[in-house]
């Protein structure tokens, strides 16, 4: 039988199992080795960590938590890296969510980095978790107005008016800088939109977001997005930033987003491959003479 | 009559327009914000009726068995568990602050079974599903994608490029080129295209969606478009 025709009746089982190898090995071979990729940041992602690094101590910076752990895989790791530039250069964060599951990774993203490596920040006034709201764009028009009334109490149960961190904070554009990481509606899109148009200038965003709604969320840079973080490779660009910033050996946690790019790098050359193979078959075909 | 379509007409006209003037005048923007939190305390009931409309899907499908009928029973079974687990705080230790309160406790921690259930159950299940993106996507690709003419060859041919550009690939297959033809890195080009190409496509297409938004709002303000209402029931 024809190369190019046993190609073609290939069960789909052996597609899934190459990939299945191609995701694993490079996981394998990380985890033994300890050994990443080098990275170059683009602008995009040298953008990010300069509008953070610009910010003098003890700014407030509201930090959007819009995604689920469907895609945390490929996001946790920049709101890791966003998190502990942001704990590193003393700013006071307050972290909100407009997805259900967002005031969780929220949590778990302050007790990973600010609770574990910057025990000295404290709760309530460096930094806070107003956990998640209901209402979509409905909350970013209430916050132009009114922050508290749309988060009127923390994940604890203490009411806004009381902590200390949100005292003089009126409306939205009391945040210098708007860090959203998100995955989909409502997200960063909706900031733009609804947020950062509105405030003309005084407030800053950088995003970070999925590989599929990158392109979406390009057109608004780099004038109403002042960086952005496209899906993983953005996300590793910019941890590679920090790490480099903050010197020393990063912790395995610092170092996720650059170990993920191994399996992608193998995951991208089997889809290439089976681009062209699924090509060269159905080039062979057209050359075939018809019966 | 009126309560099926008059009074929801006016309810969207007048909050509509109210949301509207109120980005221009600022005597009337504290209306627009009672209007922005009716919308939250909307949006908050959407989940009981979302969970209504579970209910009821499910219900039907098991009563009716339905193909797949035993699916719906482990979707109901869950739903019922998390949700007790949840509002009664099931095995959840009260707050150090107040002890004898039984419910002071928060039921989001990984000890509770509400958090256990997260963090054990919903995060690995959902992360498990957006994986298997991968295996679909790559048969998908060996079946599909094609050069069948010149869109489908410009199409694969930017895939390639982003595809490689955005890994180390780039850099091993690219990274030789002299520093005055870096332009053509593969990493480079990748970020030219997503930059030029994709921005300006995408700009056309998001001007475009404006103006579509525009319409069928300012449509269904005026009472013009009704569709937003359902047909079910008031024919």
């Amino acid at each position: 039988m024809n190369f190019w025709l046993r190609l073609d009746s290939m069960d789909r089982r052996w597609v899934f199992l190459m990939m299945g190898l191609a995701v694993a090995i490079p996981i394998l071979w990380i985890g033994i080795t300890g050994r990443t990729f080098p990275e170059t940041a683009t602008p995009a992602a040298r953008d990010v960590f300069r509008a953070i690094d610009s910010l003098p101590e003890g700014s407030r910076v509201l930090f959007g938590f819009d995604y689920d752990p469907a895609s945390s895989g490929e996001l946790q790791p920049m709101a890791t890296s966003l998190m502990r530039q942001c704990a590193a250069k003393k700013l006071r964060i307050v972290c909100i969510a407009l997805w259900p599951l967002g005031g969780n990774l929220a949590q778990e993203t302050l007790a990973e980095v600010v609770r574990s490596d910057f025990p000295t920040m404290r709760e309530g006034v460096d930094f806070v978790n107003l956990g998640y709201q209901a209402g979509n764009e409905g909350v970013m028009k209430v916050v132009l107005t009114d922050f508290k009334k749309a988060f009127p109490v923390d994940s604890r149960g203490q009411p806004s008016n009381d902590i200390e961190i949100l005292k003089d904070v009126k409306t939205v554009s009391d945040f210098p800088l708007i860090v959203n990481v998100g995955a989909g509606y409502p997200g960063n899109k909706e900031w733009i939109q609804y947020v950062i148009s509105a405030c003309q200038g005084k407030v800053k965003m950088v995003a970070g977001c999925t590989g599929v709604s990158a392109p979406q969320l390009y057109p608004y840079y780099p004038v109403q997005l002042a960086g952005l973080l496209g899906a993983i490779k953005g996300a590793a660009e910019y941890e590679s930033l920090v790490n480099e910033a903050m010197g020393g050996v990063p912790a395995p946690k610092y170092l996720e987003a650059q170990r993920r790019m191994a399996p992608q790098l193998f995951g991208h050359l089997l889809m290439v491959s089976l681009i062209l193979a699924g090509n060269g078959i159905y080039f062979a075909g057209k050359r075939r003479p018809q019966r | 009559m009126i309560l099926r379509r008059t009074i929801p007409i006016w309810i969207a006209t007048l909050g509509g327009f109210v949301m509207l003037i109120s980005a221009f005048g600022k005597p009337i923007e504290g209306m627009g914000e009672s209007f922005a939190e009716v919308f939250n305390v909307i949006a908050a009931i959407a989940f009981v009726l979302g969970a209504g409309s579970l209910l009821k899907a499910n219900l039907t499908k098991i009563s009716r068995r339905d193909a797949g009928w035993g699916f719906a029973i482990v979707t109901l079974s869950t739903f019922a568990v998390t949700l007790i687990a949840g509002i009664f705080k099931v095995g959840v230790n009260p707050s150090r602050d107040f002890p004898l309160a039984t419910f002071s406790g928060k039921q989001t921690t990984p000890e509770s079974p509400f958090g256990w259930l997260y963090e054990y159950a919903m995060v690995p299940l959902t992360s498990t599903m957006f994986a298997l993106l991968a295996f679909y996507v790559a048969s998908a690709a060996f079946r599909a994608f094609r050069a069948k003419n010149l869109e489908a060859g410009l199409l694969l041919g930017t895939a390639f490029i982003v595809l490689l550009g955005r890994t180390f690939a780039g850099v091993i297959l690219t990274g030789w080129l002299p520093e005055w033809a870096s332009g053509l890195r593969l990493e480079n080009l990748s970020v030219y295209v997503m930059q030029v190409f994709n921005t300006a496509g995408n700009r056309a297409i998001i001007v475009g969606i404006a103006l579509g938004v525009a319409a069928t709002s300012l449509r269904i303000l005026l009472g013009v478009d009704r569709s937003w209402m359902g047909t079910g029931g008031d024919r």
